[in-house]
């Protein structure tokens, strides 16, 4: 099972003829909360512009695929710019990009093989990584991607309350 | 029975028309249909509405908003029906189940007439359906002076948009004030900029006043509306300052003060002074 998905992801990637490849890291934390109620949170991430905060591809989106007849979906909205930015515009659960939601903890997302990278003109990108949690609050924080990549470098950002250290992690 | 019912439910709109007219913006009393909430996603997509005339901004402390008027017009144009309809003393409520992808317009329509004369130095007051006009007319006493009638016509507004906003739920009935949003009304977020056109009888009017004001004005010393005019084109412009729920305001025709006492007899006493007014409900989230 393995073996037959990394096989279709690399052969994905080379039909796609992508322009550059890099190795893309990124390290979510999502913070341990001490709250009555808790509900893991729904994650998206996804790739804009810099110049107009245009939307450029979805990388990944995370919310309850267990509830029975996709009934996860109706808090997908609650994750608002990327509703507006391209939730309400595609359908759940949307292959390669959706998953479950994650426990609190440090996550490590290996993003080189994305869909949305194949493809990428160059030029000053943003990922972006909205978490919203149910009975919880939401929080929107933004990573800089120059694209194609030309150094390793490492970049860092901390969220407030909904989403702890992130790091990106790229190397040519 | 069912002329004197109507004519008692309508009351607290036209209390609510008069304050406006006369009252400081304090205590103006304004109509409102308040969504549960504006952008919906999911399956078994519900909205509740309540309805009201109220002092404070979304707060329900005065009157409930009779919905005999009540029309939702789905994104394919066609009707959808309320369920759950209850009226209390203070407010109406409703549910609508959202089964097509796009914008609903929720409206609620009303139509009367106020009048009020002098039979010997005493004010009476008379209001009730347009088709009754006539036949108040007909009963009224001998020596029966200084009539003034007001003919008020109004609509009452809110929108809800289940997965994309589209659809062409918004066509003009072509009669009173009505906005027509050239920008989605809904899924709006601080910063973002809504147009719209304002229409009197299904076309565009210029130099409108509207008024705009955030809900929640009961919590803050500041009532902060903004105050605007429509163009040449009839339209107008607002960039959304803070979060919240707006109530949009908009009214055309001349104050029942205004007026000059009419001989019932005379031609102009049957044709009552028109009076439009409009009012909408649109949510901002933050961004």
């Amino acid at each position: 099972m393995t073996m037959h998905l990394r096989y279709s992801v690399a052969l994905g990637a080379a039909l796609a003829a992508p322009a550059f490849a890099a190795d893309l890291t990124l390290k979510i934390e999502l913070p341990r909360l001490t709250v009555a109620e808790y509900h893991r949170p729904y994650v998206a991430l996804w790739l804009e512009k810099s110049a107009d905060q245009g939307f450029a591809g979805n990388l990944a989106v995370w919310y309850d695929l267990k509830k029975r007849d996709n009934g996860g979906a109706k808090w997908l909205k609650d994750m608002r710019q990327w509703w507006r930015k391209s939730g309400r515009e595609v359908q759940m659960p949307l292959d390669g990009v959706s998953g479950a939601t994650r426990a609190p903890g440090e996550h490590a997302l290996s993003l080189g093989s994305a869909q949305a990278l194949a493809a990428l003109p160059p030029g000053d990108y943003q990922i972006v990584v909205e978490s919203a949690r149910e009975n919880g609050g939401r929080e929107v924080v933004r990573l800089p991607l120059q694209w194609p990549v030309r150094a390793a470098q490492t970049v860092r950002a901390q969220g407030e309350h909904e989403l702890g250290a992130l790091a990106l992690e790229v190397k040519p | 029975m069912t002329h004197a019912r109507f004519a008692a439910v309508l009351a607290p709109a036209i209390l609510a028309v008069l304050a406006t007219l006369g009252a400081p913006a304090a205590h103006a009393h304004r109509t409102w249909l308040l969504p549960s909430a504006t952008v919906l996603t999911g399956k078994d997509a519900l909205v509740s509405v309540d309805a009201a005339v109220s002092e404070d901004l979304f707060e329900f402390d005065t009157n409930a908003l009779q919905l005999d008027g009540l029309s939702v017009t789905a994104p394919d144009g066609s009707v959808l029906p309320a369920e759950n309809r209850s009226t209390a003393r203070r407010r109406s409520s409703f549910d609508l189940k959202l089964t097509q992808p796009g914008t609903y317009r929720i409206a609620n329509v009303s139509e009367t007439v106020a009048a009020s004369y002098k039979v010997g130095g005493e004010t009476r007051r008379w209001r009730g359906n347009p088709d009754a006009y006539a036949a108040f007319l007909k009963e009224l006493p001998a020596g029966a002076q200084e009539l003034r009638a007001t003919r008020m016509q109004n609509r009452v507004e809110t929108f809800v948009t289940y997965d994309k906003p589209e659809g062409r739920a918004f066509v003009p009935a072509g009669v009173g004030l009505e906005l027509m949003p050239q920008t989605p009304p809904t899924d709006l977020s601080v910063g973002d900029t809504s147009s719209f056109v304002l229409l009197l009888d299904g076309k565009p009017v210029a130099d409108t006043d509207v008024t705009i004001l955030r809900g929640g004005n009961r919590y803050r010393y500041k009532m902060g509306e903004i105050a605007l005019k429509t163009d040449a084109q009839g339209r107008f412009s607002v960039k959304w300052p803070e979060a919240g729920r707006y109530w949009i305001g908009a009214s055309h025709g001349r104050r029942p003060g205004d007026m000059v006492g009419e001989d019932p007899a005379s031609a102009a006493a049957q044709q009552p002074v028109r009076r439009a007014g409009y009012s909408a409900t649109v949510e901002v989230l933050p961004q």
